[in-house]
């Protein structure tokens, strides 16, 4: 199924992936958007029937861990907040939000 | 000029006392004081080192591309988002570095959170090729292949989503090995396609190569993909005679590389004069793996660059370069209800098949041989305003990245005119690191390109 | 013509989040106690809080007690599962994916009994917490507060098939899925604590068939609340059927002081979560014999052990459905009532006693303890029969029109004179032993 690659697609993209663009954004992407995925539709030429999905590489099942506590690897609440663009009393700080999910 | 030595010597010569390790830092700092302005390798410096003459690093300088965590160390994989970032943490393989006696001398410019293959979008600057100043270093390792082609290390870490090490390497005219994916945690090194992302060294030399990840490698708890075993010593795999293994040589008819090719083909009859089987075979057109590649890591980039926000972090996502929005807009895309099929469910069967033809290849062949890159290193400016250049320019390594099974460029020709290199790629089955370096080795040690073996 | 009388039948399912206690996170080796932390962000690490390269590594024990849950409510079980991400943009959401589980939950097909029916469970799988959000204002502006230290802690989700028929069905499954994870002692199910959390998901069906539109009920916290929001959505659903409309797909909360539901948000889309296996943990490949391993590793339920209490002790349900808090406290009760007999005591008796707490019971005394609890709770003075008839006659005397009452037929007066007997004895006594040498008196 070929897709047209238009703004408006592009711009549900950008709110998905939340990515601020700008007007003059929307029209480079969707053509640059459109040239990767003609390459990309070429794989539906390969012919992939009854052939299994490769996730991972290692071949590795089943790696778990103690339910221990690391001390060695936890923040303290300094660390945790070092990076942070504004903290509060220990918080991080972020516009308020409106209840969503 | 003890910075022009390798990672070798400077061990050999410090355990004989020939000479210091604050010689050696002093020469290193010096190369770096007169060329990383023009060259913009370095993107922060560490100049207080302590002598571990008691390990096996001894407390050389080694240069780490910036993608990796580093304590005390800014951190930016070369984006504004992560401007003055200060990790609380250590990268497992930073701190196996560390403990093996290597000091870390700066954190070395590469595509801003690795997505490139120029060191152009980089959002600090562009670093240049030492061998030619009008040509880029390759990407996304740019930054740490400079820094070893410019001596201005004694050896370097990068990592490798897909050709981000054995690309620049070759472009550099220096040694990258991607190891096998899981040999080297990945833990601490900012992420780019989590299948694929393999920490390895760049290096002078295969027996430099060998040294430096004989101490990065090995299982991490912290790793749920690493391997589960000790690595062996990579460093038994030098000065072995590959007489009778059997090389595969492909990607050797493909449209477009027919004047490089005849460069590169006149190099592999050293393998012959070793007493090595070497034949033309055919693998799977590689333009499959363009697609594959492009849509498994966009998508898994999409994925692991969610987490930037300014809530954790100083900056917001409208500091995104404009290569890392197309990568994460168009993995969003390729992931999302209606879409997930046609492309990542796709892709990644594809992948399946790509993997299921090189295995098909190592039951006739020990190793497969390739040019790393389409041709010699591009000029500055190549990759602005291309839709996919990095995925591009990776074509030839692609498979065996979104394999895992190893590989490593090495120089094999120079052009006299403009002073650039071709790099070779050799790869090997999964955990087959040693039939890499041994064919490497062969290669490096029976022929003159490369320039530390030669004093070029 | 709209009919006002119409019944609708309720199709209902529910989605309960539960916190598991483990000791450490799911997918770190962080401390595993939001609630009692005492300052926000303490319990972090790069893992749980997103930082560039952190990898995630499953626990163990989480996975083990989510299979076990699954296995205590009569599921399949995957052999081969795995875990994905699953992306969305929340500020309490570090990684800006959450890491759970898609098309291959660990569990799936069980049911859980109620007495009002079958409730099906249609999946039960595993996933990582968020962080928390506090809403405050600070120099005047609005702003919210982010604290990760629930961030990552390992959550079950159990989803049930819409099989709920009705409101009080509804708040019975949870209490009895609560009741089964705390007796499997995987998690402390506290809703003030935020560790169990409560959805609904419901309509109304004139024919049993699936409407074509839902409601979503969210942040209650409470079984009784749970209730009282469902029979309140009936009624609304029902009248604006009646009218003929169609009720507005979106998510309502409940407001306990109004007693009634409200909007919280229309769902105009449904989220796109871009779902793929996550490449930081490789999968899980479990083995039959294994699970066997597990299941005979379960502790008898609830409900099983009420119905064998009844059977072997005759203790009645009621007492029993009270005693039995956590496995622990079950195995010492059994071992209570087999010595029970031995010490001539009825097992229902002492089960009346430690229900009404007129013994000391807790999980670290051993039974001998507790049976010398009730010996002495029961303990009777032995008394000379003269004494005691003595005392009989006195009150007799005393009490004349007792006696007239009682040859009447009035018996519910020989508790008044047991009571004078007792006080003027001022001891304890055999009441059984009085009561007949007073019925003996009195017949004379």
């Amino acid at each position: 199924m070929k897709q047209k690659i238009d703004k408006t697609l592009v711009k549900h993209i950008a709110q998905l992936a939340q990515i601020p663009i700008s007007v003059q954004e929307e029209k480079t992407l969707a053509d640059n958007f459109s040239e990767t995925l003609r390459v990309v539709d070429e794989l539906q030429q390969v012919n992939t029937e009854g052939v299994e999905l490769t996730h991972q590489v290692t071949g590795l099942k089943n790696i778990t861990r103690e339910d221990e506590i690391n001390e060695k690897n936890m923040f303290t609440q300094q660390q945790a907040l070092a990076n942070a663009s504004r903290a509060h009393n220990g918080f991080f700080v972020v516009e308020r939000v409106i209840d969503v999910e | 000029m003890l910075n022009k030595l390798t990672l070798k010597q400077t061990i050999d010569q410090l355990d004989n006392k020939k000479i210091t390790l604050e010689d050696i830092w002093a020469d290193v700092l010096n190369a770096i004081k007169n060329q990383n302005d023009k060259l913009n390798v370095y993107l922060a410096l560490n100049k207080n080192f302590k002598p571990q003459l008691n390990k096996p690093l001894k407390g050389l300088p080694i240069a780490v591309k910036d993608n990796f965590c580093t304590k005390g160390l800014i951190t930016t994989a070369s984006s504004l988002l992560l401007k003055d970032f200060m990790p609380q943490f250590e990268s497992t393989v930073t701190q196996k570095l560390k403990d093996a006696g290597g000091e870390i001398v700066g954190k070395t410019n590469m595509d801003a959170w690795a997505h490139g293959s120029s060191t152009e979008t980089s959002q600090y600057g562009r670093t240049l090729n030492p061998r030619n100043l009008e040509h880029l270093p390759g990407g996304s390792s740019g930054g740490s292949a400079a820094a070893v082609a410019a001596d201005m290390c004694i050896a370097s870490l990068g990592s490798e989503t897909a050709g981000s090490v054995r690309q620049p390497a070759a472009w550099c005219g220096v040694v990258g090995l991607k190891p096998t994916y899981g040999r080297t945690s990945r833990y601490g090194v900012v992420a780019m396609a989590s299948s694929t992302d393999s920490p390895g060294p760049i290096t002078k030399t295969v027996e430099d190569a060998a040294i430096l990840l004989n101490h990065i490698s090995g299982p991490d708890p912290l790793n749920a993909t690493s391997t589960k075993k000790e690595s062996p010593d990579f460093t038994q795999s030098l000065d072995k005679s590959i007489k009778n293994l059997k090389i595969g040589i492909i990607y050797h008819n493909l449209p477009g590389l027919e004047k490089i090719w005849e460069l590169f083909e006149p190099q592999l009859e050293v393998f012959k004069k070793l007493g090595a089987q070497v034949e033309l075979a055919n693998a799977m057109d590689p333009k499959h793996a363009i697609g594959v590649y492009t849509v498994v890591q966009r998508s898994e980039v999409s994925s692991n660059l969610a987490r930037f926000d300014d809530v954790r972090y100083q900056y917001g996502r409208d500091t995104f370069g404009n290569e890392a929005k197309k990568r994460i807009m168009l993995g969003t895309h390729t992931l999302s209800k209606g879409y997930a099929d046609q492309y990542y469910n796709l892709a990644q069967q594809v992948r399946t098949l790509l993997i299921k033809d090189y295995e098909k290849l190592f039951k006739k062949y020990d190793v497969l041989i390739s040019l790393t890159s389409p041709g010699f290193a591009k000029k500055i400016g190549a990759s602005e305003g291309e839709a996919m250049f990095g995925e591009l320019e990776d074509k030839l390594v692609e498979v065996s990245s979104l394999s895992g099974m190893p590989g490593i460029s090495i120089p094999c020709y120079r052009d006299e005119k403009t002073n650039l290199y071709l790099g070779m790629n050799i790869m090997a089955p999964m955990w087959r690191e040693d039939l890499v370096i041994q064919m490497a080795d062969a290669f490096e040690k029976n022929t003159h390109w490369n320039s530390w073996r030669n004093n070029d | 013509m709209t009919d006002l009388n119409k019944n609708y039948q309720l199709i209902c399912g529910l989605e309960v989040h539960a916190e598991l206690k483990t000791k450490s996170k799911m997918f770190c080796g962080c401390k595993n106690d939001p609630f009692n932390a005492p300052k926000p962000n303490i319990y972090t690490c790069p893992v749980c809080l997103g930082m560039p390269g952190a990898l995630p590594v499953p626990n163990k024990k989480a996975i083990e007690w989510t299979i076990k849950l699954g296995l205590a409510l009569n599921c399949k079980i995957n052999l081969f599962s795995k875990f994905d991400r699953k992306h969305y943009f929340y500020p309490d959401l570090p990684k800006g994916y959450q890491i759970s589980q898609y098309d291959i939950p660990f569990c799936y097909e069980g049911y859980l009994d109620t007495s009002e029916g079958r409730v099906g469970i249609t999946r039960i799988h595993l996933e990582e917490d968020t962080g928390k959000l506090l809403h405050k204002t600070i120099d005047g502006k609005k702003v919210s507060l982010v604290d990760f230290n629930r961030g990552g802690v390992p959550l079950v989700e159990v989803v049930t098939e819409p099989d709920i028929k009705t409101a009080t069905q509804a708040a019975e499954y949870g209490r009895k899925l609560r009741d089964i994870i705390r007796y499997l002692d995987i998690g402390n199910c506290d809703m003030q604590e935020g560790g169990m959390r409560l959805e609904a998901n419901l309509s109304l069906s004139e024919d049993g068939s699936l409407p074509d539109y839902k409601v979503e009920l969210k942040n209650i916290n409470s079984f009784k609340f749970m209730e009282q929001a469902i029979a309140f959505e009936i009624k609304r659903q029902t009248k604006l059927l009646n009218t003929s409309k169609t009720p507005i797909q979106e998510t309502r909360g409940w407001d306990t002081k109004k007693q009634q539901s409200f909007s919280q948000r229309t769902k105009e889309t449904a989220e796109d979560y871009r779902y793929f296996p996550d490449p930081d943990i490789p999968p899980f490949q479990f083995t039959k014999e294994q699970i066997e391993e597990w299941r005979k590793e379960l502790p008898m339920l609830p409900e099983q052990i009420i119905n064998e209490w009844k059977a072997k002790f005759n203790v009645e349900k009621r007492y029993s459905k009270l005693l039995i808090s956590n496995h622990q406290a079950t195995s010492l009760l059994e071992l209570v009532f087999i010595a029970a007999p031995k010490n001539n005591i009825i097992p229902n008796d002492i089960a009346k006693e430690i229900v009404n707490k007129n013994i000391k019971f807790n999980k670290n005394l051993d039974s001998e303890k507790i049976i010398n609890s009730y010996q002495k709770l029961h303990q009777t003075d032995s008394i000379d029969l003269d004494v005691l008839k003595q005392a009989i006659d006195e009150i007799l005397t005393a009490n004349s029109d007792a006696i007239t009452k009682y040859k009447n037929g009035k018996t519910q007066v020989i508790g008044f004179l047991l009571g004078q007997v007792a006080q003027k004895l001022q001891q304890k006594l055999d009441m059984r032993q009085v009561r007949s040498e007073l019925i003996k008196a009195l017949k004379n």
